[in-house]
């Protein structure tokens, strides 16, 4: 579980520029944020610092340039994508 | 309370196209030079911008800047001012050109030259034919020249403050700019910026609507500054409507689309847009076509099973130009609307996509404000540039790919004109001794509050009320009630709530914070457009019908004028449109037909 700062932060550093971005990274804190362990908010926090275009490369699946330890959070955010 | 304070030359607010291309500016000539951002500066939403500059490079067919600068006048409904519209369309290769130098990777043709692509508006001959005056970078055009600019200011040690929320203009007793006060977000805590300029270029307000293919980040917080600090917005009653949003989603499908060859279709497969212009067709500006779009929906030959969306067709452009020049229209189709539109037509709707309007200046980026008869003061020390100025180049409905052009042009004039006044060797203004009084009493209000509504909460309402007073199709009724519903709505945020009062990283208190500024844009939005009496570009009253002396609704006799809102008493003033450019002769109004 993330403390209310280090979510507070997070949710922060999801706000992009693109919005594509912003509509599936604030699908997934909402739906699973406050329930993050440890290892995924790392996850996480890697895929954000990326340019806004490679991760939504990554996102729509056209790109896995991402780190090998990400791959659960990017199943993640790809499941997402499926407006609910 | 003693507050940091921090001096600086220059302090730009904002780190998108036109921050970043002033802040460059200033840096290259040595000036000591902070950005203040919200976030990282690549990720400003300018990074979303796809489908290129406008500029009459002609490298693809013969172009010039009279071409542009017509498309631009009858683009924007007359409303545009003539002199800042010479001066864009004339500057327009020239920033090209600098940003090929500083490395942004253009799209070639195969002798080198830069590639141009087919745009909605953009026409050879005074609206004889279309011409291809778009540069990009395939559709990526916004990231690509927002990496460059960043690479460029860091080499010119712009210093950066990033994750900080500009708060407050600080206004000496003479009414000059002299700094800002600010939040940093890491910590909580404000700091005075004391400056010899303040540069505004917060981007626009896209939030203040429900369905807009603005970022999460587009808060119009310059425009909640500025009103409060006494400046008026200009013409906020003009928001653009994107043809393409995403039904259902708002995400943008670039206006490349149709530059390449896509075309709407209603649920006859009828490509519709033949009988509105016959001439540009699906080609013809984003007001045009957004109106044309709203009007098939409404007579009934909408998609879908409740006829409330329209079909933009790619199918018969080819995988293989789907994929190499469009991209990213294919992911959003897949991601956003499960389409694969190789294989089949995606629904779209006209969605929010750019602020018309803004803080009030002159081509040089200065401030201007109606004082003593005169509606065009300078505001010593503030400038604003981009989306959140109004200088006005796109009138009452911008061209599609003036946008990144506006930020380009104006961001490097108004770093020359600051250099041109010897910034560097001037003193700082003393600041008043209340500088920061007024921004740590509004946290203060924030942070004792109890039993209030959550800012979210509000903002949502005050979106859904926009969407429904002031969006694509508006009545004269509409707008006077959505004025009543935002102006209580307005009372409401006076007195919010947060669920947390901690200070590092209190998310909560930014949104309060930025839901104040979200208050501003749309009490300027709906009491202007409820207030201008025709139709005109993307402000279309379905009171005012097509007369012989009102073409399409417009009224130039009583309406050919900027309106200007003040904050203060929700009040408002008017302007006269600058009908005379620099050098050329004025084009006079005619019906705008495509």
């Amino acid at each position: 579980m993330l403390t209310d700062a280090q979510l507070s932060k997070l949710r922060w550093r999801c706000r992009r520029g693109l919005l594509e971005n912003d509509i599936i990274l604030g699908r997934v804190l909402e739906r699973r944020g406050a329930h993050f362990n440890d290892d995924e908010h790392a996850q996480l926090l890697t895929l954000i610092d990326l340019a806004d275009h490679d991760l939504w490369n990554i996102i729509a699946g056209r790109s896995d340039d991402y780190p090998a330890h990400c791959d659960a959070m990017v199943r993640t955010l790809r499941e997402a994508r499926v407006t609910p | 309370m003693a507050l940091t304070i921090q001096k600086y030359d220059a302090v730009v607010v904002g780190a998108g196209g036109a921050g970043m291309r002033c802040a460059l500016q200033l840096a290259r000539a040595g000036l000591h030079v902070a950005v203040l951002s919200k976030v990282f500066p690549t990720r400003s939403h300018t990074v979303a911008a796809q489908g290129g500059i406008g500029a009459s490079l002609g490298n693809m067919e013969e172009d010039n800047w009279h071409y542009h600068f017509y498309d631009t006048v009858k683009g924007g409904d007359w409303l545009g001012d003539q002199d800042a519209i010479e001066f864009m369309c004339r500057e327009a290769p020239k920033v090209v050109y600098e940003l090929e130098h500083m490395g942004m990777p253009f799209d070639r043709n195969p002798d080198g030259t830069i590639y141009q692509r087919p745009f909605g508006g953009h026409s050879a001959k005074y609206g004889e034919k279309p011409v291809p005056r778009a540069c990009a970078a395939a559709d990526r055009t916004g990231h690509a020249m927002l990496h460059t600019l960043y690479q460029q200011n860091v080499r010119s040690n712009t210093q950066f403050f990033v994750e900080w929320m500009a708060l407050d203009l600080i206004r000496d007793a003479e009414g000059d700019v002299v700094g800002i006060t600010a939040l940093e977000m890491e910590t909580g805590e404000v700091s005075i910026f004391h400056a010899k300029c303040v540069l505004f270029a917060t981007g626009g307000a896209g939030r203040i609507f429900a369905a807009s293919t603005n970022a999460y980040i587009n808060t119009g917080d310059g425009l909640g500054m500025a009103a409060r600090a006494g400046v008026p917005l200009e013409d906020m009653e003009f928001w653009q409507f994107h043809p393409t949003g995403v039904h259902n989603a708002g995400v943008l499908l670039t206006e490349g689309c149709r530059g390449e060859g896509a075309i709407l279709r209603n649920k006859d497969g009828e490509r519709f847009m033949e009988r509105y212009a016959p001439h540009l067709k699906d080609l013809a500006p984003r007001d045009f076509v957004s109106r044309c779009m709203d009007q098939e929906i409404k007579e009934g030959r909408g998609c879908g099973p409740n006829r409330d969306y329209i079909e933009l067709d790619l199918t018969h452009l080819g995988a293989e130009t789907i994929m190499k020049r469009l991209p990213s229209v294919h992911e959003i189709g897949i991601n956003f609307a499960n389409v694969d539109v190789i294989r089949e037509p995606i629904p779209v709707v006209p969605t929010i996509h750019y602020q018309m309007g803004g803080i009030p200046t002159n081509i040089h980026g200065q401030v201007v404000v109606p004082k003593n008869g005169n509606p065009s003061t300078v505001v010593n020390g503030f400038y604003a540039i981009g989306e959140c100025s109004c200088v006005s180049v796109h009138g009452a409905n911008r061209l599609g790919t003036n946008s990144l052009l506006d930020l380009l042009v104006f961001g490097r004039a108004a770093g020359d004109h600051l250099i041109a006044t010897a910034l560097s060797s001037k003193a700082h203004k003393p600041l008043p001794a209340d500088a920061g009084d007024y921004s740590l009493a509004r946290i203060a209000k924030l942070d004792s509050a109890s039993g209030g509504e959550y800012p979210q909460d509000v903002a949502n309402d005050l979106r859904r009320t926009m969407q429904t007073h002031a969006g694509v199709f508006r009545t004269q009724k509409s707008m006077d009630e959505g004025l009543v519903k935002v102006l209580a709505i307005a009372e409401r945020a006076e007195h919010l709530s947060l669920k947390d009062k901690s200070k590092v990283f209190n998310t909560a208190r930014v949104e309060a914070l930025e839901v104040a500024n979200l208050m501003e844009a749309a009490k300027a939005t709906m009491t202007s457009a409820a207030a201008r009496h025709e139709s005109r570009g993307a402000h279309t009253v379905d009171d005012y019908g097509d007369t012989p002396e009102h073409p399409l609704g417009r009224n130039d006799r009583d309406w050919l004028r900027h309106t200007l809102w003040f904050s203060e008493g929700n009040r408002l003033e008017y302007k006269p449109v600058q009908m005379k450019p620099l050098t050329v002769d004025s084009i006079p109004p005619v019906k705008r037909t495509f």
